[in-house]
């Protein structure tokens, strides 16, 4: 305790020198809590469009499904079983089925996913309800980015070519009747969605889907003969992994303001101690043990970090608010980036995210303290008090 | 102890590695102190009083011989033992005053308390009659760069005597003083000294000092000259 009040008293009588260490330590924490905060937003708005978009409460896949192999779209379908048709009549799951096939907009040649989804499911946030249209062929709706790409406009129309369960070729004329606006490009490029019934008429796949997404909320899936359940751990994996890797590139702007951080802390603790010399030997001759002395210098050291917090709890926990509440506006948008972005990036901050920043910076700015005031334990106290340090 | 003996050498030997020599700073010293006693050691510079007086508080350990200070042998002692003994027994008053520059007065006083158990309302009136003592109570709030020397030597004066050490250990208290300030100090500590019956031993060649003195011991090439008492 006795400890405690003379590092605090060293340290406040330092005046500026404290106050530039500790205006430096704030800024870093502020900073670090940001910066990492955009990551932790981006990673909750990513999961949380792709939730609302694409995966709701997981999906069933028949077996052999690979997204990332077209090789196997030719074989990805089977009858949709008996406890997950119950799921798809209660409304709490609906069916996909996705095929290959080719586009030409403007006369080119361009592979494309064919995506069938019952225009009435509610279990995902897509406008689905848009290909119900009775006058229409064959309705077709593509998302933003897509239809960007290949200049494709509402009233379009697009040559699809597929191949049906026997491996014939056919081919249809498909009118655009909606350009859904979703931030998720796993179900926006290059892909088509048709009505479900029209396009098991077009493959001879009657009754038969690739994937069944299931409602949030819906009974406990479990694995069926055929069927794999796919959770939000597995179907969430690519974006976290991808954000992982955008965080870790960020991880160089940590560790660069640690280091300033550190390195202002680890020179003021240099210079403290070389100007303090005889402090030290004064100490000493008043009866305060080597250890103790360490003990005070490294506090004091230690102590910036708790100033630190001090300050940028009064101007960062503002900042960090509002930039939380009004979000930062990116340059470009979810096509740039791979994976559902939205023009503005709203950071989040979690208790674990700004305890553990704290946690990092305190850890770290005690063990800097801590290096320079080492050099006490081998000092005599007759040499400290003529000014003289081994 | 006997006869209120507070401290005593023994054929104290002091060594000093120099450029692969060995400097001899003490040969074979033998003294005794007794308690309440207003002594000297005198000498040139470089005849052994500082490294006397820093062997006697603890501060370093003999090469040779026995330094036996309030029964403990120095020598013996651990580290933390010997900063025990300082921070319970010892109170030192260095030429420099050596005084804390970012606390006031009042917490520069109060340190050496610090360290002790002690209540802080006790810790508090103890500092106050500190100050009282040496005539800075007005002074209590002000840092140690808004004083005079003479103001410096008495805070420093008060630290030494704020727990009522057994000795004060005084390194050439007056050498940055001038005459009237010099006196000032002296005359405090000597109150102190009969007041308080805390053994008083200079480190010094000032003969403003030496005039105070009521035992003066002359150390020369770090051997006993002379020891001379006198009422």
């Amino acid at each position: 305790m006795v400890t405690l009040k003379l590092a605090y008293r060293n340290l406040v009588g330092a005046g500026l020198r404290t106050w530039l260490n500790v205006a430096v330590l704030s800024f870093t924490y502020v900073l670090i809590i940001w910066h990492q905060g955009l990551f932790s937003g981006m990673y909750e708005q990513a999961s949380r469009d792709y939730i609302k978009d694409e995966i709701a409460g997981g999906q069933y896949w028949i077996d052999g499904y690979d997204p990332y192999d077209p090789l196997t779209l030719e074989e990805s379908h089977g009858v949709i079983l008996e406890p997950i048709e119950s799921l798809i009549k209660e409304k709490q799951a609906t069916p996909l089925l996705i095929r290959q096939g080719t586009i030409y907009p403007e006369g080119r040649v361009q592979s494309a996913l064919i995506k069938g989804i019952d225009p009435d499911q509610t279990i995902l946030d897509i406008p689905a309800h848009r290909l119900s249209s009775d006058e229409i062929h064959l309705p077709v709706m593509i998302g933003k980015l897509m239809a960007k790409r290949n200049s494709l406009h509402i009233g379009d129309e697009i040559t699809i070519r597929w191949r049906d369960a026997n491996g014939t070729f056919d081919a249809a004329d498909g009118t655009i009747v909606e350009i859904m606006n979703t931030n998720v490009p796993t179900i926006d490029m290059g892909q088509l969605w048709v009505p479900l019934k029209r396009l098991q008429e077009m493959s001879g796949l009657v009754n038969e889907a690739t994937i069944v997404v299931i409602g949030k909320g819906a009974r406990e899936p479990k694995d069926l003969p055929g069927w794999k359940f796919k959770g939000h751990g597995v179907l969430l994996k690519d974006i976290n992994d991808m954000i992982k890797s955008k965080r870790f590139g960020g991880a160089v702007l940590y560790v660069i303001l640690l280091f300033l951080a550190m390195l202002a802390i680890f020179d003021t603790q240099v210079l403290s101690i070389f100007r303090r010399r005889k402090e030290i030997g004064t100490l000493m001759a008043l009866g305060m043990i080597r250890s103790r002395v360490i003990a005070l210098f490294t506090l004091e050291g230690a102590m910036h970090g708790i100033l630190g917090i001090a300050i940028a709890a009064i101007y960062g926990i503002p900042i960090l608010i509002y930039s939380a509440k009004t979000g930062i506006p990116l340059p470009s948008t979810g096509e740039e980036y791979g994976f559902a972005l939205t023009t503005r990036l709203f950071p989040a901050y979690s208790a674990w995210l700004v305890c553990g920043t704290i946690f990092i910076i305190m850890v770290t700015v005690t063990i800097v303290s801590y290096l320079p005031s080492r050099k006490i334990s081998h000092v005599k106290p007759t040499d400290a008090l003529k000014g003289k340090l081994p | 102890m006997k006869n209120n003996v507070v401290i005593e050498t023994q054929h104290l030997v002091k060594e000093f590695p120099i450029g692969g020599r060995k400097f001899t700073a003490l040969n074979d010293v033998n003294l005794t102190f007794g308690k309440a006693e207003f002594t000297g050691v005198v000498g040139p510079s470089g005849s052994g009083k500082t490294t006397l007086l820093n062997i006697i508080g603890s501060l370093d350990a003999p090469s040779e011989g026995k330094a036996i200070v309030l029964g403990q042998s120095i020598g013996d002692l651990s580290h933390r033992n010997a900063a025990r003994l300082r921070n319970e027994h010892f109170g030192f008053i260095f030429q420099t005053y050596n005084l804390f520059p970012v606390y006031s007065v009042f917490e520069n006083v109060e340190f050496p308390l610090l360290l002790l158990t002690m209540s802080a309302a006790d810790r508090k009136q103890a500092v106050l009659d500190a100050l009282e003592w040496v005539g800075l109570f007005d002074k209590a709030k002000n840092r140690p760069a808004q004083l005079s020397g003479g103001e410096s030597q008495r805070v420093a004066i008060a630290r030494a005597m704020v727990k009522k050490p057994k000795i004060v250990l005084a390194d050439e208290p007056t050498a940055n003083l001038d005459a009237k300030n010099s006196h000032n100090i002296l005359q405090t500590m000597e109150q102190l000294n009969r007041e308080l019956g805390t053994t008083f031993v200079f480190a010094t060649h000032d003969e403003k000092v030496i005039q105070y003195l009521r035992r003066i011991v002359t150390l020369e090439d770090g051997r006993v000259a002379d020891d001379e008492t006198r009422e």
